[in-house]
């Protein structure tokens, strides 16, 4: 695991207060975990009046982004600060890596086999059903891919030859 | 950051092409042959989408003439767009004559040459001077990457398949082939990008794309069709007569109801 580049600067009690808040948000699309723990959220600063929230995003097309800057705003205005904004930032590129062991863990008790690995950094041929993902429901790694893309960007679809469970998986990237 | 109007047609060249192949995904959303396949090429298509916004707001704000990706997208006609021919060719009919507008053969081996393409592409971009660019580039290489992926696996199964699996393979490579001569290119702005450190020079990424392409064709059984004199002008503006039906379809919305939002 590599830890998200998360900004340092900008201490206080409210920074990390804010923080706090944002952890407690969830990925709305897998609510088991946080829009922190997911590395999305890259700063948070204050300019007079107004705290800026940075983030990244996961995939350049994720319809959930949207939502995730819905929900600061709401959060962040419902806590009592007045001026919430969102800022993008595209470097360094998101990736699986930052996601935190306690994070994948909960993942796969949700039936999500978290990430495999690093993700790749090679520019050529990946093979698609190259990793023989653990089942979540028994642990096999008698598996097979049925689909190489998923319910939503950062998913493929998985199934168990031995218990017969099918399951989302993470995809490294 | 000074913009030239070589490096602004490059975003829209980039961004119009992620745009409009973009499009193409989508129009197979709820055709798919199968519904793996059926989101697949959705899932495709966003992160093509996804790519095409960001170049293209890139590409306004360096413009400054406060055009967003909105405008760019969904304000110009075809002479306006940049995209290389190849993106804009339909998924089926009547290029690919076989007796239907979405012909799958001609859709993955044409996201597999394309997808291709873009990983050389992003992988040079990482390092433009364009510090935007190159953020851009390093975020769509990841997705770029399964996308060659996700084909590369298609043209084994289809090439090395059935004999009808493998004609229709081989047909639609021999269509496909001589619109990617456009990739690599030489054009007028190239050498200023390229001195400024902004992009390299299309030809540059023939020889990394030809490894990427040629050993799957091998394996695939699929024979790499002889390059022709054949070149196509889609970074030009100059269009095939199928982008305009495109944009008619992609443009409808604002067009009708300018500025409208939901």
């Amino acid at each position: 695991m590599v830890k998200p580049p998360i900004a340092t600067g900008g201490p206080g009690p409210d920074r990390e207060r804010v923080m706090q808040l944002l952890g407690g948000i969830p990925d709305p699309e897998i609510p088991v975990i946080s829009i922190v723990e997911l590395g999305i959220v890259r700063d948070v600063a204050f300019e007079g009046e107004a705290v800026i929230v940075t983030i990244t995003p996961t995939y350049s097309g994720c319809p959930a982004m949207h939502a995730i800057e819905a929900d600061v705003r709401a959060l962040l205005g419902a806590e009592g600060y007045g001026r919430v904004e969102l800022k993008t930032q595209l470097a360094p590129a998101w990736t699986t890596d930052w996601m935190p062991e306690a994070a994948r863990a909960r993942l796969r008790d949700y039936g999500i086999a978290p990430p495999m690995g690093q993700a790749g950094s090679d520019t050529h041929r990946i093979t698609l059903h190259g990793r023989s993902v653990p089942c979540v429901r028994c642990g096999s790694t008698h598996t097979e891919r049925l689909s190489a893309f998923g319910s939503t960007a950062c998913k493929a679809l998985y199934r168990c030859l031995d218990c017969m469970e099918p399951f989302d998986y993470f995809k490294p990237i | 950051m000074n913009c030239s109007s070589h490096h602004f047609d490059y975003l829209l060249r980039l961004g119009g092409s992620s745009l409009v192949l973009g499009q193409r995904m989508a129009e197979w959303i709820g055709h798919g042959p199968v519904l793996e396949e059926d989101i697949a090429l959705a899932n495709v298509g966003l992160d093509l989408m996804g790519q095409a916004r960001m170049l293209l707001t890139h590409a306004g704000a360096l413009e400054g003439r406060g055009r967003d990706e909105d405008a760019l997208a969904m304000l110009r006609d075809v002479p306006g767009f940049r995209n290389y021919t190849l993106c804009e060719l339909p998924n089926g009919e009547p290029v690919s004559q076989v007796g239907a507008t979405r012909d799958y053969a001609f859709t993955l081996t044409r996201n597999f040459l394309f997808a291709a393409f873009q990983c050389e592409l992003w992988k040079a971009l990482g390092a433009s001077r364009d510090a935007e660019l190159a953020a851009i580039a390093a975020k769509s290489a990841k997705e770029s990457r399964y996308h060659y992926g996700h084909a590369a696996d298609w043209m084994l199964r289809l090439g090395d398949g059935t004999d009808d699996s493998h004609r229709r393979m081989q047909a639609a490579l021999d269509l496909l082939w001589p619109y990617t001569h456009e990739l690599f290119a030489a054009d007028a702005g190239e050498a200023e990008l390229e001195a400024a450190g902004i992009a390299p020079r299309s030809e540059t990424l023939r020889a990394g794309w030809l490894q990427a392409v040629e050993p799957v064709l091998a394996e695939a059984t699929l024979a790499r069709p002889a390059d022709t004199g054949f070149l196509s002008t889609g970074r030009f503006g100059r269009h095939s007569e199928h982008l305009g039906h495109l944009l008619s379809e992609l443009q409808y919305l604002q067009r009708a109801y300018p500025g409208a939002q939901w």
